[in-house]
């Protein structure tokens, strides 16, 4: 029967192992995987300003991008694909809540820099390879 | 109670009921908003209630498991909490820095990184917190006359938990790097450290409810402990399926996801097999029930409804939708509110010297809020495989689909309502025990 030494080993031993493993996978993610997937030389500074205005707004409070966030509020990550440049820059500088459907949005109002901002940072996130996320539907008609 | 200093852990507790009751007061806010009536639009927007409602159940937990702490530490350790002072200082510096934070979601001051939504500058004075916390722990434990591997594995979750607060300080400018890094926080608590906190917590009670010998108890500790590791740290890969990382998460993050409701099995039949084995006359019914039920929910809540989710090619579908809201109210009630249940229901009687389990109110308080929370985790899924179906299998638009789900959201009402009648029964009779007295002292000689 499994003394109580060998239950600490198999404890201490596999949450080592497992943890080296873990690092292992994350050293390359990070070093290679992740900057290839999302093209990170596309980064540019409206870009990083589009993240700023993205965190500090808590867009994610609503919405989700990566399929990351709250439910509240539509998917962002295939925005432009989906919705055109024109439309999102509508949405964004809205003096009004937006509210299609009927469920309302803060109104920004958003400088046009901001929007600019914004707009180059979906532009980023739309070309990020997520492992075919979010999936096309294969039930439309 | 054993130690003086053991009351301590009561201000704990009675802050985890506090915000715990605030924290529901956002979640209707929230549900009200999804079934189309979002009337504190203008001064409590949906970012807001969320970021308040995630949070609160975040400063409550780690409140609960640090009064939690406080209680456990001296009894394993036979002496008193190396200084009360500096638990004092500690505790209202928690408690205002934690009501800064919600106050502060309301006009703006936050970072948009869920569960994260902190900002930076109180993140530092989170980090002074904890650290003055765990030397309180770590001092009291080394310099006790036992060393107990239940003593041990709480603390080690507990240091953990502090360090991996860490890595979601860090600013990137790359969005999947940022999401990365804010799993090792999020996803290494509570699927990896936090668990740690769990185990050692449900082992005490065991041994103390059970009678069983602690040898037996605190091999199994290691053994499950053990588990959930071997599949929780590379389980962490279910969060890196969609985010911009390689592909090799999907296989990774797939078959250790797995596995990870074996842990959640192990602490169960664990458990159960220690209740069955044990003498059965502990006095105190309702701190057991909760213990059995924390171990039952946990499996139900994080382990089955997570792996439902995890599939790699069932969370395609399923991922940033409802289905994720379902699986979080489960998985965090059964784990980590129930544990925090059971410690206050076994704790504030041996502190008040007040024996108030066993009466109506704290059988209405276990029954209705685990009848209304597994209700309202059915409308999370019922909703959330409806917008699965709507949304990314027919394609409608996002806002069609959700006008079709509001039915639900007014199940996850009433299920609500029944949920917070069992919790306001739990916080009645919490109050109801009284302040901790020394007179309740017992002698340990």
């Amino acid at each position: 029967m499994l003394s109580k030494n060998q239950a600490r080993l198999f404890f201490l031993g596999g949450t080592v192992v497992f943890f080296l493993i873990f690092l292992a996978l994350s050293v390359n993610t990070v070093s290679s995987g992740i900057p290839k997937k999302t093209h990170s030389e596309n980064i540019t500074e409206a870009v990083v300003g589009g993240k700023v205005l993205f965190d500090e707004n808590n867009c994610m409070g609503c919405h989700t991008i990566f399929g990351e966030g709250a439910y509240y509020a539509p998917e962002l990550t295939k925005v432009i694909d989906r919705r055109g440049e024109a439309f999102v820059k509508g949405v964004l500088s809205s003096k009004v809540p937006w509210a299609l459907h009927g469920r309302k949005m803060v109104a920004y109002d958003f400088s046009e820099k901001e929007v600019n901002d914004l707009i180059a940072f979906f532009k980023w996130v739309n070309e990020v390879d997520l492992n075919g996320f979010p999936p096309e539907p294969d039930l439309k008609k | 109670m054993k130690y003086k200093s053991q009351k301590v852990a009561y201000m704990f507790f009675a802050l985890s009921m506090v915000l715990l009751l605030l924290q529901i007061v956002y979640g209707f806010i929230m549900a009200f908003a999804h079934a189309g009536y979002d009337g504190l639009h203008e001064i409590i927007a949906f970012n807001t209630a969320t970021a308040t409602h995630k949070n609160l159940l975040v400063v409550w937990l780690l409140s609960g498991f640090m009064g939690a702490a406080y209680y456990i530490i001296p009894e394993e350790a036979q002496r008193e909490l190396v200084s009360v002072k500096l638990v004092l200082i500690q505790f209202w510096s928690l408690a205002i820095v934690g009501v800064v934070a919600v106050a502060g979601f309301h006009v703006g001051w936050w970072e948009g990184r869920k569960f994260l939504e902190i900002p930076r500058a109180l993140d530092y004075l989170v980090v002074v917190n904890v650290l003055l916390f765990l030397g309180i722990i770590l001092v009291t434990l080394f310099k006790g006359k036992e060393k107990t591997t239940t003593a041990m594995v709480l603390a080690m979750g507990l240091f953990f938990a502090a360090l991996l607060y860490l890595p979601g300080m860090i600013w990137f400018d790359n969005q999947s790097m940022d999401s990365f890094f804010r799993w090792w926080v999020v996803h290494l608590w509570v699927e990896g450290v936090w668990e740690l906190v769990m185990g050692g917590i449900l082992a005490f009670l065991l041994i103390k409810l059970t009678g069983v010998d602690r040898e037996l108890i605190e091999k199994w500790l290691y053994v499950i402990v053990g588990l959930t590791f071997l599949s929780g740290i590379l389980g962490t890969g279910h969060h890196y399926y969609s985010i911009g990382a390689p592909k090799y998460w999907l296989m990774i993050g797939g078959i250790f996801s797995a596995l990870e409701p074996l842990a959640f099995l192990g602490m169960a039949l664990f458990a159960f097999a220690m209740y069955r084995k044990g003498e059965k006359n502990h006095p105190n019914k309702t701190a057991l029930y909760w213990t059995l039920g924390t171990a039952i929910m946990s499996f139900a809540g994080a382990g089955l409804l997570g792996i439902a989710h995890t599939i790699p090619q069932v969370n395609m579908w399923t991922h940033g939708t409802l289905v994720t809201a379902m699986h979080g109210h489960l998985a965090f009630w059964g784990a980590y509110a129930m544990i925090v249940f059971s410690i206050i229901s076994y704790s504030l009687p041996l502190m008040t010297g007040r024996k108030l389990y066993d009466t109506p109110g704290a059988h209405y308080a276990f029954w209705l809020s685990n009848i209304g929370m597994i209700g309202m985790t059915t409308a999370f899924a019922a909703a959330g495989v409806a917008q699965v179906y709507l949304e990314r299998k027919v394609g409608l638009d996002f806002m069609v689909s959700q006008n079709a789900l509001h039915a639900h959201f007014w199940v996850l009402i009433g299920a609500a309502t029944l949920f917070t009648i069992g919790i306001i029964y739990y916080v009645v009779n919490f109050f109801k025990h009284g302040m901790p007295t020394d007179e309740a002292l017992i002698d340990n000689k």
